[in-house]
Protein backbone atom coordinates (compact mmCIF):
# COMPACT_ATOMS: atom_id res chain seq x y z
CA UNK A 1 0.00 0.00 0.00
CA UNK A 2 3.09 2.32 -0.03
CA UNK A 3 3.11 4.68 -2.41
CA UNK A 4 6.92 6.11 -3.69
CA UNK A 5 7.07 9.78 -3.63
CA UNK A 6 9.74 11.42 -5.22
CA UNK A 7 11.29 14.97 -4.14
CA UNK A 8 13.60 17.26 -5.57
CA UNK A 9 15.91 19.96 -4.57
CA UNK A 10 14.92 23.21 -5.99
CA UNK A 11 16.38 26.64 -5.46
CA UNK A 12 14.00 29.49 -5.63
CA UNK A 13 14.62 30.77 -9.35
CA UNK A 14 12.55 30.93 -12.22
CA UNK A 15 12.57 27.70 -14.72
CA UNK A 16 13.38 24.97 -12.24
CA UNK A 17 10.08 23.93 -11.69
CA UNK A 18 9.52 24.14 -15.37
CA UNK A 19 13.41 22.42 -15.93
CA UNK A 20 11.94 19.24 -14.21
CA UNK A 21 8.73 19.14 -15.66
CA UNK A 22 10.75 19.24 -18.89
CA UNK A 23 12.63 16.42 -17.77
CA UNK A 24 9.83 14.06 -16.89
CA UNK A 25 7.76 14.96 -19.96
CA UNK A 26 10.55 14.00 -22.22
CA UNK A 27 10.72 10.91 -20.75
CA UNK A 28 6.98 9.71 -20.82
CA UNK A 29 6.68 9.61 -17.41
CA UNK A 30 3.02 11.28 -16.03
CA UNK A 31 2.67 13.20 -13.38
CA UNK A 32 -0.54 12.39 -10.82
CA UNK A 33 0.16 14.62 -7.96
CA UNK A 34 2.53 17.54 -6.85
CA UNK A 35 3.19 19.52 -4.43
CA UNK A 36 6.12 22.46 -3.70
CA UNK A 37 7.11 23.47 -0.14
CA UNK A 38 9.45 26.23 -0.13
CA UNK A 39 11.16 28.89 2.37
CA UNK A 40 12.80 32.42 0.73
CA UNK A 41 15.97 30.00 -0.45
CA UNK A 42 15.07 26.58 -1.64
CA UNK A 43 11.77 24.68 -2.49
CA UNK A 44 11.50 21.20 -2.21
CA UNK A 45 9.33 19.91 -5.17
CA UNK A 46 6.94 16.27 -4.23
CA UNK A 47 5.46 14.47 -6.82
CA UNK A 48 3.73 11.61 -7.25
CA UNK A 49 4.47 9.56 -10.84
CA UNK A 50 3.48 6.55 -12.75
CA UNK A 51 6.64 5.50 -12.52
CA UNK A 52 9.43 6.76 -9.49
CA UNK A 53 12.13 4.71 -10.30
CA UNK A 54 12.17 5.82 -13.84
CA UNK A 55 11.73 9.08 -12.84
CA UNK A 56 14.47 9.08 -10.03
CA UNK A 57 16.87 8.29 -12.21
CA UNK A 58 16.30 10.51 -15.25
CA UNK A 59 15.97 13.41 -12.43
CA UNK A 60 19.67 12.41 -10.97
CA UNK A 61 21.06 12.27 -14.76
CA UNK A 62 19.85 15.99 -15.45
CA UNK A 63 21.83 16.68 -12.18
CA UNK A 64 18.96 16.99 -9.90
CA UNK A 65 19.32 16.20 -6.60
CA UNK A 66 16.60 13.61 -6.05
CA UNK A 67 15.10 11.52 -3.19
CA UNK A 68 12.25 8.56 -2.63
CA UNK A 69 10.71 8.02 -0.05
CA UNK A 70 7.30 6.48 0.80
CA UNK A 71 4.15 7.94 1.95
CA UNK A 72 0.40 6.52 1.55
CA UNK A 73 -2.63 8.03 -0.06
CA UNK A 74 -6.19 7.77 1.24
CA UNK A 75 -9.66 8.35 -0.38
CA UNK A 76 -12.13 10.33 1.89
CA UNK A 77 -15.50 11.84 1.39
CA UNK A 78 -16.05 14.77 -0.22
CA UNK A 79 -17.81 16.96 2.49
CA UNK A 80 -16.95 18.66 5.58
CA UNK A 81 -15.09 16.50 8.48
CA UNK A 82 -14.02 14.07 6.07
CA UNK A 83 -10.39 14.36 6.21
CA UNK A 84 -10.65 14.94 10.18
CA UNK A 85 -12.34 11.73 10.46
CA UNK A 86 -8.68 10.02 9.21
CA UNK A 87 -6.64 12.44 11.15
CA UNK A 88 -8.60 11.73 14.28
CA UNK A 89 -7.66 7.99 14.18
CA UNK A 90 -4.08 8.78 13.44
CA UNK A 91 -3.73 11.07 16.51
CA UNK A 92 -5.35 8.68 18.70
CA UNK A 93 -2.44 6.38 17.52
CA UNK A 94 0.21 8.89 17.98
CA UNK A 95 1.66 8.52 14.68
CA UNK A 96 2.70 12.25 14.10
CA UNK A 97 2.36 14.25 10.36
CA UNK A 98 5.46 14.79 8.49
CA UNK A 99 3.63 16.64 6.26
CA UNK A 100 0.54 16.24 3.50
CA UNK A 101 -1.35 17.85 0.66
CA UNK A 102 -4.23 17.11 -1.87
CA UNK A 103 -4.09 15.81 -4.61
CA UNK A 104 -7.37 15.24 -7.69
CA UNK A 105 -9.01 12.09 -7.80
CA UNK A 106 -11.49 10.92 -10.88
CA UNK A 107 -14.79 10.13 -8.73
CA UNK A 108 -16.15 13.55 -8.20
CA UNK A 109 -17.93 12.47 -4.13
CA UNK A 110 -13.94 11.31 -2.85
CA UNK A 111 -11.11 13.72 -1.97
CA UNK A 112 -7.41 12.30 -2.52
CA UNK A 113 -4.99 12.84 0.50
CA UNK A 114 -0.97 11.93 0.31
CA UNK A 115 0.02 11.41 4.14
CA UNK A 116 4.04 11.49 4.71
CA UNK A 117 3.56 9.85 8.31
CA UNK A 118 6.38 8.93 10.89
CA UNK A 119 5.55 5.15 11.04
CA UNK A 120 3.74 4.60 7.56
CA UNK A 121 3.32 1.00 7.85
CA UNK A 122 1.24 1.09 11.61
CA UNK A 123 -0.82 3.99 9.78
CA UNK A 124 -1.88 1.88 6.81
CA UNK A 125 -3.01 -0.61 9.67
CA UNK A 126 -4.74 1.48 11.55
CA UNK A 127 -6.32 3.56 8.87
CA UNK A 128 -7.82 -0.06 7.38
CA UNK A 129 -9.04 -1.09 10.47
CA UNK A 130 -11.42 2.43 10.88
CA UNK A 131 -12.83 2.07 7.38
CA UNK A 132 -10.72 4.63 5.72
CA UNK A 133 -9.61 3.96 1.78
CA UNK A 134 -6.02 3.53 1.84
CA UNK A 135 -4.95 3.17 -1.79
CA UNK A 136 -2.99 0.86 -3.78
CA UNK A 137 0.65 2.02 -5.44
CA UNK A 138 -1.04 1.59 -8.86
CA UNK A 139 -4.34 3.14 -8.15
CA UNK A 140 -2.24 6.01 -7.64
CA UNK A 141 0.67 6.13 -10.18
CA UNK A 142 -2.50 5.37 -12.56
CA UNK A 143 -4.70 8.41 -11.69
CA UNK B 1 54.45 67.23 18.55
CA UNK B 2 55.83 66.26 14.80
CA UNK B 3 57.12 62.86 15.60
CA UNK B 4 57.30 60.62 18.65
CA UNK B 5 61.14 59.68 18.62
CA UNK B 6 62.92 61.91 16.04
CA UNK B 7 65.86 60.05 16.48
CA UNK B 8 64.91 57.07 15.09
CA UNK B 9 62.21 58.24 12.54
CA UNK B 10 64.39 60.55 10.85
CA UNK B 11 67.66 58.85 10.65
CA UNK B 12 70.05 58.45 7.68
CA UNK B 13 69.72 55.83 5.81
CA UNK B 14 73.51 55.02 6.79
CA UNK B 15 72.93 55.17 10.30
CA UNK B 16 69.47 52.66 10.38
CA UNK B 17 71.27 50.13 8.36
CA UNK B 18 74.31 50.27 10.66
CA UNK B 19 71.40 49.84 13.76
CA UNK B 20 69.55 46.99 11.78
CA UNK B 21 72.91 45.41 10.67
CA UNK B 22 73.69 44.76 14.47
CA UNK B 23 70.72 43.69 16.14
CA UNK B 24 69.92 41.71 13.41
CA UNK B 25 73.37 39.70 14.16
CA UNK B 26 71.88 39.58 17.57
CA UNK B 27 69.19 38.16 16.94
CA UNK B 28 70.07 35.52 14.77
CA UNK B 29 71.93 34.43 17.48
CA UNK B 30 69.97 34.64 20.02
CA UNK B 31 67.11 32.59 17.65
CA UNK B 32 69.90 29.88 16.74
CA UNK B 33 70.69 28.97 20.53
CA UNK B 34 67.02 30.03 22.10
CA UNK B 35 64.83 28.40 19.27
CA UNK B 36 65.50 24.33 18.49
CA UNK B 37 62.83 25.32 15.54
CA UNK B 38 65.05 28.17 14.11
CA UNK B 39 68.13 26.11 14.54
CA UNK B 40 67.10 23.03 12.60
CA UNK B 41 65.88 24.97 10.11
CA UNK B 42 69.35 27.41 9.55
CA UNK B 43 71.49 24.12 9.88
CA UNK B 44 69.19 22.24 6.73
CA UNK B 45 69.97 25.03 4.90
CA UNK B 46 74.18 25.25 5.68
CA UNK B 47 74.06 28.75 7.95
CA UNK B 48 75.22 29.64 10.87
CA UNK B 49 75.21 32.80 13.08
CA UNK B 50 78.23 33.52 11.93
CA UNK B 51 77.56 33.62 8.44
CA UNK B 52 75.05 36.79 8.86
CA UNK B 53 77.41 39.76 9.24
CA UNK B 54 75.35 42.61 7.73
CA UNK B 55 71.83 43.37 6.89
CA UNK B 56 73.07 42.12 3.12
CA UNK B 57 73.00 38.85 5.00
CA UNK B 58 69.55 39.38 5.75
CA UNK B 59 68.26 37.06 2.55
CA UNK B 60 70.50 34.04 3.28
CA UNK B 61 68.18 33.35 6.16
CA UNK B 62 65.40 31.02 5.74
CA UNK B 63 61.20 31.95 5.63
CA UNK B 64 58.88 31.65 8.71
CA UNK B 65 55.86 30.88 7.89
CA UNK B 66 52.67 30.41 10.11
CA UNK B 67 52.77 27.01 9.68
CA UNK B 68 55.78 27.26 12.23
CA UNK B 69 53.87 28.61 14.60
CA UNK B 70 51.08 26.03 14.49
CA UNK B 71 53.78 23.30 14.19
CA UNK B 72 55.45 24.55 17.22
CA UNK B 73 52.09 25.67 19.48
CA UNK B 74 51.80 27.18 21.56
CA UNK B 75 54.95 27.92 23.13
CA UNK B 76 57.81 26.40 20.45
CA UNK B 77 58.73 29.86 18.88
CA UNK B 78 59.98 31.48 21.93
CA UNK B 79 62.87 32.40 22.61
CA UNK B 80 62.51 32.78 26.21
CA UNK B 81 61.37 30.81 29.35
CA UNK B 82 57.88 31.35 30.37
CA UNK B 83 58.92 33.23 33.34
CA UNK B 84 60.14 35.81 31.61
CA UNK B 85 57.06 36.15 29.38
CA UNK B 86 54.53 38.84 30.72
CA UNK B 87 51.90 38.93 28.26
CA UNK B 88 50.13 36.54 25.76
CA UNK B 89 48.27 37.14 22.68
CA UNK B 90 46.23 34.56 20.22
CA UNK B 91 44.85 35.26 16.85
CA UNK B 92 42.09 33.19 15.55
CA UNK B 93 42.99 29.79 14.64
CA UNK B 94 42.76 28.72 10.87
CA UNK B 95 42.36 24.56 11.72
CA UNK B 96 41.21 24.81 15.49
CA UNK B 97 44.43 26.21 16.82
CA UNK B 98 45.18 29.42 17.29
CA UNK B 99 48.42 31.49 16.30
CA UNK B 100 49.93 32.10 19.98
CA UNK B 101 52.61 34.99 20.79
CA UNK B 102 54.27 36.40 23.54
CA UNK B 103 55.68 39.58 24.76
CA UNK B 104 58.16 40.27 27.44
CA UNK B 105 58.29 42.99 29.74
CA UNK B 106 60.31 45.10 26.82
CA UNK B 107 58.39 44.18 24.43
CA UNK B 108 55.46 45.48 25.88
CA UNK B 109 57.89 48.63 26.28
CA UNK B 110 58.57 48.15 22.38
CA UNK B 111 55.17 48.10 21.65
CA UNK B 112 53.92 50.69 23.43
CA UNK B 113 56.42 52.88 21.42
CA UNK B 114 56.25 51.46 17.98
CA UNK B 115 51.66 52.40 18.88
CA UNK B 116 52.73 55.60 20.12
CA UNK B 117 54.75 56.76 16.74
CA UNK B 118 51.19 55.45 15.08
CA UNK B 119 49.26 57.92 17.02
CA UNK B 120 51.54 60.93 16.79
CA UNK B 121 51.43 60.30 13.30
CA UNK B 122 47.84 61.01 13.36
CA UNK B 123 48.50 63.71 15.15
CA UNK B 124 48.00 62.93 18.86
CA UNK B 125 49.76 64.22 22.29
CA UNK B 126 49.22 64.26 25.23
CA UNK B 127 45.95 66.38 25.19
CA UNK B 128 43.90 64.14 22.81
CA UNK B 129 41.40 62.03 24.36
CA UNK B 130 41.98 58.38 22.83
CA UNK B 131 38.51 56.53 22.12
CA UNK B 132 39.88 52.81 21.48
CA UNK B 133 36.99 50.48 20.16
CA UNK B 134 39.25 48.14 18.42
CA UNK B 135 38.62 44.57 20.48
CA UNK B 136 40.45 43.92 23.65
CA UNK B 137 41.48 40.53 25.02
CA UNK B 138 43.47 37.74 23.10
CA UNK B 139 43.02 40.15 19.73
CA UNK B 140 46.18 42.88 19.70
CA UNK B 141 44.03 45.28 18.50
CA UNK B 142 42.58 46.82 21.57
CA UNK B 143 45.79 46.67 24.22
CA UNK B 144 48.70 47.54 21.76
CA UNK B 145 46.60 51.00 20.43
CA UNK B 146 45.83 51.49 24.51
CA UNK B 147 49.46 51.12 25.78
CA UNK B 148 50.99 53.73 23.26
CA UNK B 149 48.13 56.05 23.51
CA UNK B 150 49.31 55.73 27.09
CA UNK B 151 52.99 56.41 26.67
CA UNK B 152 52.30 59.89 24.81
CA UNK B 153 50.28 60.95 27.78
CA UNK B 154 47.10 61.03 26.13
CA UNK B 155 43.48 60.03 28.06
CA UNK B 156 42.68 56.58 27.30
CA UNK B 157 39.18 55.20 26.90
CA UNK B 158 39.40 51.93 26.99
CA UNK B 159 35.29 51.00 25.31
CA UNK B 160 36.36 47.99 23.35
CA UNK B 161 34.38 47.43 19.97
CA UNK B 162 30.48 47.14 19.83
CA UNK B 163 27.77 49.19 21.70
CA UNK B 164 27.57 51.27 19.17
CA UNK B 165 25.26 54.43 20.74
CA UNK B 166 26.94 54.00 23.91
CA UNK B 167 29.78 54.57 21.84
CA UNK B 168 28.99 57.62 20.37
CA UNK B 169 27.35 59.22 23.28
CA UNK B 170 30.55 58.89 24.78
CA UNK B 171 32.41 60.12 22.21
CA UNK B 172 29.93 63.15 22.57
CA UNK B 173 30.58 63.84 26.19
CA UNK B 174 33.64 62.68 27.04
CA UNK B 175 35.08 64.86 24.31
CA UNK B 176 37.47 62.24 22.05
CA UNK B 177 39.60 63.80 19.87
CA UNK B 178 41.21 60.32 18.31
CA UNK B 179 39.05 57.59 17.23
CA UNK B 180 40.34 54.00 16.88
CA UNK B 181 38.78 51.18 15.46
CA UNK B 182 38.01 49.63 12.29
CA UNK B 183 37.43 51.47 9.00
CA UNK B 184 34.24 49.44 8.80
CA UNK B 185 32.67 50.02 12.14
CA UNK B 186 33.63 53.93 11.83
CA UNK B 187 31.25 54.30 8.51
CA UNK B 188 29.17 52.36 11.37
CA UNK B 189 29.24 54.49 13.53
CA UNK B 190 28.74 57.62 11.32
CA UNK B 191 25.69 56.04 10.32
CA UNK B 192 24.44 55.60 14.02
CA UNK B 193 25.23 59.01 14.54
CA UNK B 194 23.04 60.51 11.75
CA UNK B 195 20.14 58.30 12.87
CA UNK B 196 20.91 59.65 17.21
CA UNK B 197 20.13 62.60 15.69
CA UNK B 198 24.46 64.13 16.36
CA UNK B 199 26.35 66.10 13.78
CA UNK B 200 29.81 65.68 13.45
CA UNK B 201 30.08 69.41 14.72
CA UNK B 202 28.77 67.96 18.04
CA UNK B 203 32.28 66.13 18.21
CA UNK B 204 35.95 67.29 19.33
CA UNK B 205 36.84 64.35 17.14
CA UNK B 206 40.45 65.39 14.91
CA UNK B 207 41.62 62.14 13.49
CA UNK B 208 41.51 58.05 13.52
CA UNK B 209 43.68 55.31 13.20
CA UNK B 210 41.91 52.48 10.93
CA UNK B 211 42.95 48.72 10.21
CA UNK B 212 42.58 45.12 10.57
CA UNK B 213 40.76 45.59 7.36
CA UNK B 214 41.68 46.62 3.75
CA UNK B 215 40.03 49.61 2.89
CA UNK B 216 40.18 52.30 -0.33
CA UNK B 217 40.98 55.69 -0.95
CA UNK B 218 36.98 56.28 -1.27
CA UNK B 219 36.05 54.98 1.99
CA UNK B 220 38.71 57.21 3.85
CA UNK B 221 37.00 60.38 1.88
CA UNK B 222 33.69 59.02 3.14
CA UNK B 223 34.50 58.77 6.92
CA UNK B 224 36.74 61.81 6.82
CA UNK B 225 33.36 63.73 5.55
CA UNK B 226 30.95 62.15 7.82
CA UNK B 227 33.19 62.36 10.68
CA UNK B 228 35.02 65.23 9.98
CA UNK B 229 38.31 63.44 10.50
CA UNK B 230 41.81 63.23 9.30
CA UNK B 231 41.39 59.18 8.38
CA UNK B 232 44.76 57.42 8.75
CA UNK B 233 45.70 54.02 7.60
CA UNK B 234 47.14 51.60 10.02
CA UNK B 235 48.89 48.03 9.57
CA UNK B 236 49.80 45.18 11.91
CA UNK B 237 49.95 41.75 12.67
CA UNK B 238 50.07 39.76 15.94
CA UNK B 239 52.44 37.82 14.52
CA UNK B 240 54.87 40.96 14.21
CA UNK B 241 53.78 42.58 17.44
CA UNK B 242 49.85 43.59 15.99
CA UNK B 243 49.32 46.89 15.78
CA UNK B 244 52.24 49.52 15.04
CA UNK B 245 53.78 47.78 12.29
CA UNK B 246 53.29 50.78 9.60
CA UNK B 247 51.17 53.89 9.56
CA UNK B 248 50.48 56.67 7.34
CA UNK B 249 51.40 60.64 8.18
CA UNK B 250 49.11 63.33 7.65
CA UNK B 251 50.22 62.98 3.98
CA UNK B 252 48.85 59.36 3.34
CA UNK B 253 51.38 58.62 1.44
CA UNK B 254 52.07 55.10 2.38
CA UNK B 255 52.38 53.89 5.78
CA UNK B 256 55.40 54.59 8.35
CA UNK B 257 57.34 50.87 9.33
CA UNK B 258 59.72 51.43 12.26
CA UNK B 259 62.54 49.86 10.90
CA UNK B 260 64.84 50.25 13.81
CA UNK B 261 62.02 47.21 15.07
CA UNK B 262 61.29 45.72 12.05
CA UNK B 263 62.86 44.89 8.64
CA UNK B 264 60.57 44.67 6.03
CA UNK B 265 61.37 43.32 2.08
CA UNK B 266 59.30 42.72 -0.96
CA UNK B 267 60.12 39.39 -2.32
CA UNK B 268 58.56 37.72 -5.49
CA UNK B 269 56.04 34.73 -3.38
CA UNK B 270 57.01 32.13 -6.05
CA UNK B 271 60.63 32.65 -6.99
CA UNK B 272 61.36 34.51 -3.15
CA UNK B 273 63.98 36.08 -4.90
CA UNK B 274 64.23 39.54 -3.01
CA UNK B 275 62.72 42.16 -5.24
CA UNK B 276 64.47 45.45 -5.74
CA UNK B 277 62.66 48.63 -3.86
CA UNK B 278 59.40 49.63 -5.29
CA UNK B 279 58.60 46.33 -6.91
CA UNK B 280 55.19 44.89 -5.90
CA UNK B 281 55.47 41.31 -4.00
CA UNK B 282 55.02 39.79 -0.49
CA UNK B 283 55.56 41.02 2.59
CA UNK B 284 57.96 40.13 4.34
CA UNK B 285 59.06 40.66 8.62
CA UNK B 286 61.96 40.56 10.58
CA UNK B 287 62.01 41.70 14.20
CA UNK B 288 64.90 42.73 15.57
CA UNK B 289 64.65 43.97 18.74
CA UNK B 290 61.66 41.09 20.15
CA UNK B 291 62.63 39.26 22.93
CA UNK B 292 59.52 36.79 23.27
CA UNK B 293 59.27 35.26 19.79
CA UNK B 294 61.34 37.43 17.21
CA UNK B 295 60.12 36.18 13.64
CA UNK B 296 63.26 35.83 11.05
CA UNK B 297 61.50 36.73 7.46
CA UNK B 298 58.08 35.70 8.14
CA UNK B 299 56.19 35.85 5.46
CA UNK B 300 52.93 37.52 5.66
CA UNK B 301 51.08 36.77 2.94
CA UNK B 302 50.33 40.39 2.09
CA UNK B 303 50.66 41.86 -1.43
CA UNK B 304 52.57 45.86 -0.97
CA UNK B 305 55.57 47.34 -2.00
CA UNK B 306 57.89 49.83 -0.59
CA UNK B 307 59.05 53.20 -0.85
CA UNK B 308 62.47 54.47 0.47
CA UNK B 309 62.45 58.27 -0.62
CA UNK B 310 61.96 60.66 2.55
CA UNK B 311 58.54 61.55 3.56
CA UNK B 312 57.18 65.24 3.07
CA UNK B 313 56.78 64.74 6.76
CA UNK B 314 60.31 64.44 7.24
CA UNK B 315 60.68 60.73 8.63
CA UNK B 316 63.12 58.77 6.23
CA UNK B 317 61.89 55.26 7.23
CA UNK B 318 60.69 53.31 4.66
CA UNK B 319 56.45 53.43 3.59
CA UNK B 320 54.52 50.39 2.61
CA UNK B 321 51.56 50.55 0.27
CA UNK B 322 48.30 49.97 1.51
CA UNK B 323 47.46 45.79 1.15
CA UNK B 324 46.47 45.37 -2.03
CA UNK B 325 46.05 41.39 -1.86
CA UNK B 326 47.00 38.02 -0.66
CA UNK B 327 49.43 35.39 -2.07
CA UNK B 328 46.81 32.83 -0.56
CA UNK B 329 43.46 32.91 -0.35
CA UNK B 330 42.80 34.30 3.04
CA UNK B 331 39.58 36.82 3.43
CA UNK B 332 39.25 39.00 6.30
CA UNK B 333 36.01 39.57 7.11
CA UNK B 334 35.19 42.56 9.66
CA UNK B 335 38.48 41.85 10.66
CA UNK B 336 38.98 37.99 11.37
CA UNK B 337 40.63 35.84 9.08
CA UNK B 338 39.04 33.67 6.95
CA UNK B 339 40.42 31.06 5.05
CA UNK B 340 38.10 28.28 2.65
CA UNK B 341 39.64 25.69 4.33
CA UNK B 342 38.28 26.22 8.10
CA UNK B 343 35.00 26.09 6.56
CA UNK B 344 35.44 23.07 4.48
CA UNK B 345 36.28 21.28 7.50
CA UNK B 346 32.71 22.86 9.35
CA UNK B 347 30.72 21.08 6.18
CA UNK B 348 32.81 18.04 6.44
CA UNK B 349 31.40 17.03 9.76
CA UNK B 350 27.84 18.46 8.47
CA UNK B 351 27.52 15.68 6.17
CA UNK B 352 28.93 12.78 5.09
CA UNK B 353 30.87 14.18 2.02
CA UNK B 354 32.48 17.47 1.47
CA UNK B 355 30.15 19.61 -0.20
CA UNK B 356 31.35 21.80 -3.44
CA UNK B 357 30.63 25.38 -1.35
CA UNK B 358 31.84 28.98 -2.65
CA UNK B 359 32.25 31.93 0.17
CA UNK B 360 30.65 35.38 -1.30
CA UNK B 361 31.16 38.47 0.55
CA UNK B 362 29.35 41.78 0.49
CA UNK B 363 29.48 45.01 1.89
CA UNK B 364 26.27 45.67 2.90
CA UNK B 365 25.68 49.22 4.65
CA UNK B 366 29.54 49.30 5.69
CA UNK B 367 29.54 45.90 6.86
CA UNK B 368 31.24 42.71 5.45
CA UNK B 369 28.41 40.19 4.91
CA UNK B 370 29.37 36.76 4.25
CA UNK B 371 27.06 34.08 2.48
CA UNK B 372 28.20 30.66 2.45
CA UNK B 373 26.83 28.81 -0.98
CA UNK B 374 26.36 25.17 -0.05
CA UNK B 375 25.53 22.69 -3.26
CA UNK B 376 22.91 19.69 -1.88
CA UNK B 377 23.76 16.69 -2.18
CA UNK B 378 22.21 13.19 -2.04
CA UNK B 379 23.84 12.70 2.14
CA UNK B 380 22.03 16.30 3.20
CA UNK B 381 18.95 16.48 1.08
CA UNK B 382 15.54 15.43 2.62
CA UNK B 383 12.38 15.37 1.46
CA UNK B 384 11.44 17.48 5.12
CA UNK B 385 11.75 21.40 4.99
CA UNK B 386 12.52 21.09 8.45
CA UNK B 387 15.58 19.33 8.31
CA UNK B 388 17.18 20.97 5.49
CA UNK B 389 16.76 24.03 7.38
CA UNK B 390 18.27 22.04 10.47
CA UNK B 391 21.15 21.43 8.13
CA UNK B 392 21.35 25.46 7.80
CA UNK B 393 21.39 26.14 11.21
CA UNK B 394 23.72 23.78 11.68
CA UNK B 395 26.82 24.58 9.61
CA UNK B 396 25.65 28.46 10.31
CA UNK B 397 26.06 27.52 14.34
CA UNK B 398 29.17 25.34 13.21
CA UNK B 399 30.72 28.55 11.55
CA UNK B 400 29.74 31.05 14.14
CA UNK B 401 31.61 29.18 17.16
CA UNK B 402 34.75 28.41 14.88
CA UNK B 403 35.05 31.81 13.40
CA UNK B 404 33.51 33.64 15.99
CA UNK B 405 31.79 36.03 12.72
CA UNK B 406 27.74 35.02 11.63
CA UNK B 407 27.45 33.79 8.27
CA UNK B 408 24.29 33.31 5.72
CA UNK B 409 24.48 29.78 4.76
CA UNK B 410 22.37 29.40 1.53
CA UNK B 411 21.49 25.56 0.14
CA UNK B 412 22.41 25.70 -3.55
CA UNK B 413 21.46 23.06 -6.09
CA UNK B 414 24.39 20.81 -7.32
CA UNK B 415 26.56 22.24 -10.08
CA UNK B 416 25.72 25.43 -9.35
CA UNK B 417 28.95 26.82 -8.62
CA UNK B 418 31.30 27.92 -11.11
CA UNK B 419 34.35 25.57 -11.89
CA UNK B 420 37.27 26.86 -13.53
CA UNK B 421 39.79 23.59 -14.16
CA UNK B 422 37.29 21.21 -12.83
CA UNK B 423 38.18 23.39 -9.64
CA UNK B 424 35.73 25.37 -7.74
CA UNK B 425 36.11 29.11 -7.24
CA UNK B 426 35.75 29.11 -3.65
CA UNK B 427 35.96 32.92 -2.95
CA UNK B 428 33.85 35.38 -4.36
CA UNK B 429 34.50 39.22 -3.19
CA UNK B 430 32.45 41.32 -4.33
CA UNK B 431 33.71 44.73 -1.48
CA UNK B 432 34.50 47.20 -3.66
CA UNK B 433 37.98 48.35 -1.64
ZN1 LIG C 1 55.29 60.78 6.31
Amino acid sequence: MMVKQISVFLENKSGRLAAVTRVLGSNDIDISALSIADTTDFGILRLIVNDPDKAVRVLKEHGFTVRSTDVIAISVPDRPGGLASALDVLERESIGIEYTYAFVGKKADEALVILRLDNPEKAIETLKKNNIKVLSAEDVYNL
Amino acid sequence: MEYWNRIYECMPREELTRIQSERLIQTVKRVYHNVPHYREKMQKAGIEPGDIQSLDDLKKLPFTYKQDLRDTYPYGMFAVPLTEIVRIHASSGTTGKPTVVGYTRRDIDTWAEVTARTLVCAGANKDSVVQIAYGYGLFTGGLGIHYGAERIGASVIPISGGNTKRQIQIMKDFGSTILACTPSYALYMAEEMEAMGIKKEDLKLKAGVFGAEPWSEQMREEIERRLGVLAIDIYGLSEVIGPGVASECKFKCGMHIPEDHFIPEIIDPDTEEVLPPGSTGELVFTTITKEGLPLIRYRTRDISSLKYDICECGRTCVRMSKVTGRTDDMLIIRGVNVFPSQIESVLLEVGDTAPHYQLVVKRVDNLDVLEILVEINQSLFSDEVKKLETVEKKIRSAIESVLGISAKVTLVEPKTIERSEGKAKRVIDLRKI
